[in-house]
């Protein structure tokens, strides 16, 4: 971000500390020069502009900000950007190719798993790192996995049924 | 949602950690998981001038047993992987009770146990937990290294023993006198949310007589209690209906709970009580619930 | 020979239609409104009041004006040059915007900063010195009228105390004689504690005023954009037409994103003085301490029974906390919403309610929350007396519900507070339900449990509720009638586009309104693309709350799709050259009623709107229709929970959960199911976990996520859903009934119910929710009921 302030005259502004980091998001190598005290997530959504990552609390809990670091499920709300450095992220935007989406991204669909649609992205990423790690998951399974991103709309039960959707999808392309 | 402004350092090695944080000034914190340091951060309740990250620095990750059955928990071990531990699963009923029940599965990606210990939040559960094992933590400074018991370790509500340029390198829990068994067991309104009553009760048998035991309690006090006196009611007998019940009576006098918008000082200490006798009268092979 | 098209391959009523809209949520490619970016845009933090109640003695904003990237630092002190210190709600009261004299509850507005970034904007609150001198707080309203409360609003004259309204709708004297008459008296009192509706999506605008067009645009978390425009233009007194309210994707609603709030109204006002886009996002925390808050409702209410059940009359007195400032918004002729649509289900001949609603120093709110106007409040009580009087009557629940029920021959009819219930099949539901739990299994169940020490309970909730506020003789909220709009412009290709005067935030309109279009007009729903949130496009309309838009804006949508047709039936009898009465409709087509071979489709009457018009006829294919609904819709749902309670440490567990919803007529059974799951698990939270109380200093306990509990999929039962019962709503063009917040209305009773069935050998006939651990373990341990009116219990 380039900053532009008013000039007063006297020298209050202290020197802001920058850092450059590298890191790959969605596959994409970059290069970003950011404050310590940025978070991950604002990295993603206005640095990156990929706004599919949202902020939906102050306090850990909703998990709309959830991302895989290193295919790790990860709370980029509670992950400095600085600790990017040299790591791989997926967001969202990710998830689909070129021409085909992702079964999970089919799955939420099918099974009409969003309806406002904020936590979605984060509820997808967790159940990404659930099913890269599990393939044949229990529907108890995917609750205790998922049991970190809240959502206020569905009442979960049809999350459940998406994720377990796309769960059968990814096993018979698996073959 | 913003923390305040600080330096930040990324050292490749506990010798580069120590000397930042010699010369880093105040009010340095290490920063490992993060899972607690951050989201104070963000709240303004922690304000660091500098935070010396030690996520780069190699050979931290570990948990493991040595051969006289003594477990080592490296500072950059993370709950999910104790979560997901055969060697926990087998050997430490107390710890992999404890495991899934830490904070939500998201959160257990980044955050450590280690981490969890120093931050010395009363309602933290691995405190307890290290506690009711009697473990330690083993700290490294410019002086080289020490182990601080855990009984020692925490002085205060979020304060604990190790100097300002000490770092926690790993967490200790000594072999069993015997067969282990025990359990962990935590009210907790749903997953995520901080322990209103948390027990962690661990005990060692041979020759059906139990040799150690440990009891310890999250959230009923202004920092982690140890039930000494509980505990002690268990050794040097046959666990029985009668032992376990004075145990259960003994621990619920040691909590100190106050009562608040969790419920009262009395539901505390009764909870308190329940799941000590819950823990000891259930076979340790059972994977443990939330509550009840 | 029918060629009419085939409704449901068409996506019309009654096709389980995938949701349009998923298309760009699944790919993180929604529209929010933090996901939008102006350029030149700054940023606005505002710094809250830590004290509940206390004045103002000084603020000291130079340090934070000194802080590198601080563009403008607004007070109270400043707002007031301005006239905008205060601003009118939509409840006829008046609200800080940033406080000047006083703060009235924790968290209360006091200043704003815009700078480069919210960081920054957020160092330069910090460095904000604001000096307080405490006063007596108010967490309830038996505080609030004790003798030496202090005036929580002694910035209106004319405001001697801290009541804002007292209010009665009924028979007095006939509930007196009835009650006189009656065998049986039951009675009940309890708390419906303060909840949040707490969307994921937290509150938030991006200003934007334009000094080169003097126009303001502003990007708005709202559900109601005509609503703020109206309201803005009041405030800001900027022309009407020189404001555009554009509400993009919202991340839920569910009434929190109704009122105005402060930071909307800062944002505006920095974006004038700045001549630059200012961005306001709040925070979780700030969202559940200050934003509209719902229900902290005290209800009490007594039943005159006969011997055999007959319900004779019910009297119910409600006390209300409003918090600091009355801004609810709800039809302005009844101050406490729709709670005198209590037992509207029941056949009972005369009824009694009184309520009065006080200031706190709390957030200020209380409608919202999926409660249709108070009407969770309302079924609420409603249920939890009815199980008392059957329990009082020792009768069978189900059995005392099902002889009261207004029966099926009886509609319209007529409650004792006025409403007019239009149609129901009661008793049928109730069977449903009853089949579907294995009631009369689990009653033995239930027994031999209970003689194993293990406590099982069953829990009933039956109601209808009224949605789709409203006709316009009795419902205006700031004097405005509350009816709703659709425009559709047919393309010449046969494409169309509708807007509404709605605001979907998750219901699913982009869906469902194509499938209204394609119901009347057989043009496939894929081929109909829905706007809303613009008010410069969309046609007026009072947005999307209280579940109205299927009844209010879905019955538009019907009636401009009508409007459509009777053009195009002219423009087929032209181009089949026979007179208009020799033409018949089937779905998609007209047809010459004697020789049915010989039709038009409607994409070809489209084309004729463009380029073969008979003469006279005014070219093109649009219409508009505002729709005054004649009544409000009544759905009419069964829920049935049964539990397990573990007496020794309080804790319970949903074995089974079931409901039966009769709406009507489903556009979309899919959409319509996965309302009814959001409902149920509100319900659940409430009853279970989630609640916002305050300490005896007003202290906010629940003001962020670790206290506020929200359940995750974990904790979250499985639901079991039945459609089997549809009684189509008579005078809504598609028969359909609302339904997005029944589940919420009507089961948290359920619920709390089944608990207390469980534990019934107690006789505790009320815990408060939500019902927490330690306070069934106290209601089990010692036989006594349990409140959870604030302030919180301390050790001190």
């Amino acid at each position: 971000m380039t900053m532009v302030y008013a000039d007063r005259g006297d020298e209050t502004a202290a020197e802001v500390p920058m850092r450059r980091i590298k890191f790959t998001v969605n596959g994409e190598k970059k290069i970003a020069e950011v404050e310590p005290r940025l978070l991950l997530a604002h990295l993603i959504r206005q640095g990156l502009r990929l706004t599919g990552t949202h902020t939906g609390c102050d306090t850990t809990n909703c998990g709309a900000c959830t991302v895989l670091v290193d295919g790790q499920a990860v709370k980029s709300c509670t992950m400095l950007a600085v600790q990017a450095d040299g790591h791989e992220i997926q967001t969202v935007e990710g998830l689909a190719t070129a021409s085909e989406l992702h079964p999970l991204q089919e799955g939420f669909k099918e099974e009409h798993g969003l309806q406002c649609g904020f936590c979605t992205p984060g509820m997808m990423m967790a159940a990404k790192a659930l099913l890269d790690r599990n393939p044949d998951p229990t529907e108890e399974e995917v609750r205790w996995a998922l049991s970190g991103n809240l959502c206020r709309c569905t009442g979960y039960q049809n999350i459940v049924k998406s994720v377990l959707w796309a769960a059968e999808k990814l096993r018979a392309q698996a073959g | 949602m913003y923390p305040s402004r600080f330096r930040y350092e990324a050292p490749r090695s506990i010798a580069e950690a120590i000397s930042l944080l010699s010369d880093g000034g105040d009010y340095a914190k290490v920063l490992a998981g993060g899972q607690s340091l951050v989201p104070l951060m963000k709240l303004r309740f922690a304000a660091p001038d500098l935070l010396v990250d030690i996520n780069n620095v190699p050979g931290l990750a570990y948990h493991q047993a040595d051969s006289d059955g003594t477990l080592r928990i490296g500072a950059l071990c993370r709950h999910s992987d104790l979560e997901r531990s055969e060697l926990l699963a087998r050997t430490q009923p107390t710890m992999a009770a404890a495991a899934p029940l830490i904070a939500d599965p998201i959160v257990r990606n980044r955050g450590t146990l280690v981490g969890s210990l120093c931050h010395a939040d009363p309602q933290g559960d691995w405190a307890s937990v290290v506690l009711s094992l009697g473990g330690s933590v083993v700290a490294q400074g410019p002086a080289g290294r020490r182990t601080i018991p855990m009984a020692d370790f925490v002085t205060g509500p979020f304060e604990n023993l190790l100097a300002p340029d000490e770092i926690a390198v790993e967490a200790v829990i000594p072999p069993a006198q015997g067969a282990r068994s025990g359990g962990y067991l935590k009210l907790e309104r749903r997953v995520g949310d901080f322990a209103t009553v948390g027990v962690a009760v661990s005990v060692e048998t041979e020759g059906g007589v139990v040799r150690r035991a440990g009891i310890a309690l999250t959230g009923v006090g202004g920092s982690t209690i140890a039930a000494t006196e509980a505990a002690a009611a268990l050794t040097g007998q046959p666990l029985t209906a009668e032992s376990i019940a004075t145990a259960a009576g003994l621990a619920a006098s040691a909590a100190r709970p106050r009562t608040d918008h969790r419920g009262s000082a009395e539901y505390k200490r009764h909870m308190v009580a329940t799941f000590v006798e819950r823990i000891l009268s259930r076979p340790s092979a059972e994977p443990a619930e939330r509550a009840a | 020979m029918s060629q009419a098209v085939d409704e449901i391959k068409i996506g019309g009523i009654g096709a389980s239609r995938k949701r349009v809209e998923d298309n760009r949520f699944i790919r993180g490619k929604g529209n929010y409104t933090d996901d939008i970016v102006l350029p030149g845009m700054l940023h606005m933090e505002i710094l809250r009041s830590p004290l509940a109640h206390a004045r103002i003695k000084s603020i000291d904003a130079s340090k934070a004006w000194d802080i590198p990237g601080v563009h403008l630092v607004l007070t109270g002190e400043m707002m007031a040059t301005r006239n905008l210190a205060w601003m009118p709600t939509l409840s006829y009261d008046t609200q800080a915007v940033l406080a000047t004299d006083k703060v009235r509850f924790q968290g209360q507005e006091v200043a704003c900063v815009i700078a480069d970034d919210p960081y920054i904007a957020k160092d330069a609150c910090e460095a904000i010195v604001v000096d307080y001198e405490p006063l007596p707080v108010i967490v309830n309203p038996v505080q609030a009228v004790a003798e030496g409360a202090p005036v929580i609003r002694d910035d209106k004259e004319n405001q001697p105390d801290n009541v804002i309204y007292d209010w009665e709708v009924g028979d007095r004297d006939g509930a007196e004689r009835a009650f006189a008459a009656a065998d049986v008296v039951s009675k009940l009192e309890l708390h419906y504690p303060r909840s949040h509706p707490s969307p994921i999506e937290c509150c938030g605008s991006i200003a934007d005023f334009n000094r080169a067009t003097s126009k303001l645009t502003v990007y708005m978390t709202t559900q109601a954009p005509h609503i703020i425009r109206a309201a803005v233009a009041m405030v800001a007194e900027l022309p009407e037409h020189m404001i555009r309210i554009i509400s993009p994707d919202i991340g839920g609603g569910f009434g929190n994103k109704v009122p105005v709030y402060p930071g909307y109204v800062c944002s505006i006002l920095a974006s004038i003085l700045l001549e630059r886009p200012v961005k306001w996002i709040e925070d979780k925390s700030g969202n559940l301490i200050s934003t509209g808050f719902a229900r902290d409702v005290y209800l009490k209410g007594e039943m005159a029974l006969r011997r055999d059940g007959k319900i004779l009359a019910v009297r119910m007195h409600t006390d209300a906390d409003h918090g600091a400032f009355f801004s609810d918004a709800q039809p302005s002729k009844f101050k406490i919403g729709l709670m005198h649509s209590a037992f509207a289900a029941y056949d009972i001949p005369v009824a009694h309610l009184t309520a009065r609603g006080t200031y706190s120093n709390k957030a200020p709110g209380g409608v919202a929350y999926r409660c249709s106007f108070r009407v969770t409040e309302a079924m609420f009580f409603q249920e939890r007396m009815m199980q008392a009087a059957a329990d009082d009557l020792g009768m069978d629940q189900a059995a005392f519900r099902r002889m009261n029920f207004v029966p099926d021959e009886a509609f319209p009819h007529r409650t004792p507070f006025g409403f007019l219930t239009d149609s129901g099949q009661y008793a049928k539901c109730l069977d449903v339900g009853l089949t579907a739990i294995d009631y009369d299994n689990f009653r033995d169940q239930q027994a031999q449990a209970r003689s194993r020490g293990r406590l099982l309970g069953l829990g009933i909730s039956t109601m209808t509720e009224p949605l789709g506020a409203g006709n316009s003789r009795e419902y205006d909220i700031l004097g405005i009638k509350m009816f709703d709009s659709a425009e559709l412009k047919v393309h010449m290709t046969g494409k169309a586009i509708v807007r509404t005067g709605a605001r979907t935030q998750g219901q699913g309109h982009e869906t469902t309104w194509a499938q209204i279009v394609a119901h009347e007009l057989g043009i496939p729903a894929e081929d109909v693309v829905v706007e809303e949130g613009d008010t410069d496009t969309a046609p007026f309309g009072m947005g999307t709350y209280a579940s109205r838009s299927t009844p209010v804006a879905g019955a538009a949508v019907a009636m401009v799709s009508r409007k459509i047709r009777a053009k195009a039936r002219k423009l087929a009898a032209h181009l089949l050259e026979v007179s208009e009465e020799d033409i018949e409709w089937e779905l998609g087509r007209f047809y010459v009623r004697s020789a049915p071979d010989r039709g038009v489709t409607i994409q070809e009457c489209a084309v004729a709107a463009y380029a073969n018009m008979p003469d006279g006829m005014e070219p093109g294919l649009d219409a508009t229709a505002y729709y005054d609904p004649p009544n409000l819709t009544w759905p009419f749902a069964v829920y049935i929970v049964t539990v397990e309670v573990d007496p020794q440490t309080g804790v319970w567990d949903v074995l089974n959960m079931v409901a039966v919803d009769d709406c009507g007529v489903r556009i979309n059974p899919m959409i319509v199911e996965g309302q009814i799951m959001g409902g149920l698990t509100e319900a659940y939270a409430m009853s279970n976990m989630q609640f916002i109380t305050f300490d005896a200093d007003g202290n906010c306990v629940g003001a962020n996520y670790m206290d506020y509990l929200l359940p995750t999929a974990w904790e979250t039962p499985g639901f079991e859903l039945h459609s089997e019962v549809v009684t189509p709503c008579p005078h809504h063009p598609i028969g359909a009934k609302g339904i997005g917040e029944c589940a919420a209305v009507g089961g948290p009773a359920a619920f709390v119910n089944a608990v207390l069935d469980a534990i019934k050998d107690t006789g505790v006939r009320n815990i408060d929710m939500p019902l927490l651990p330690d306070r069934v373990w106290e209601a089990v341990t010692y036989h006594r009921d349990v409140s959870g009116a604030p302030p919180v219990r301390s050790d001190d």
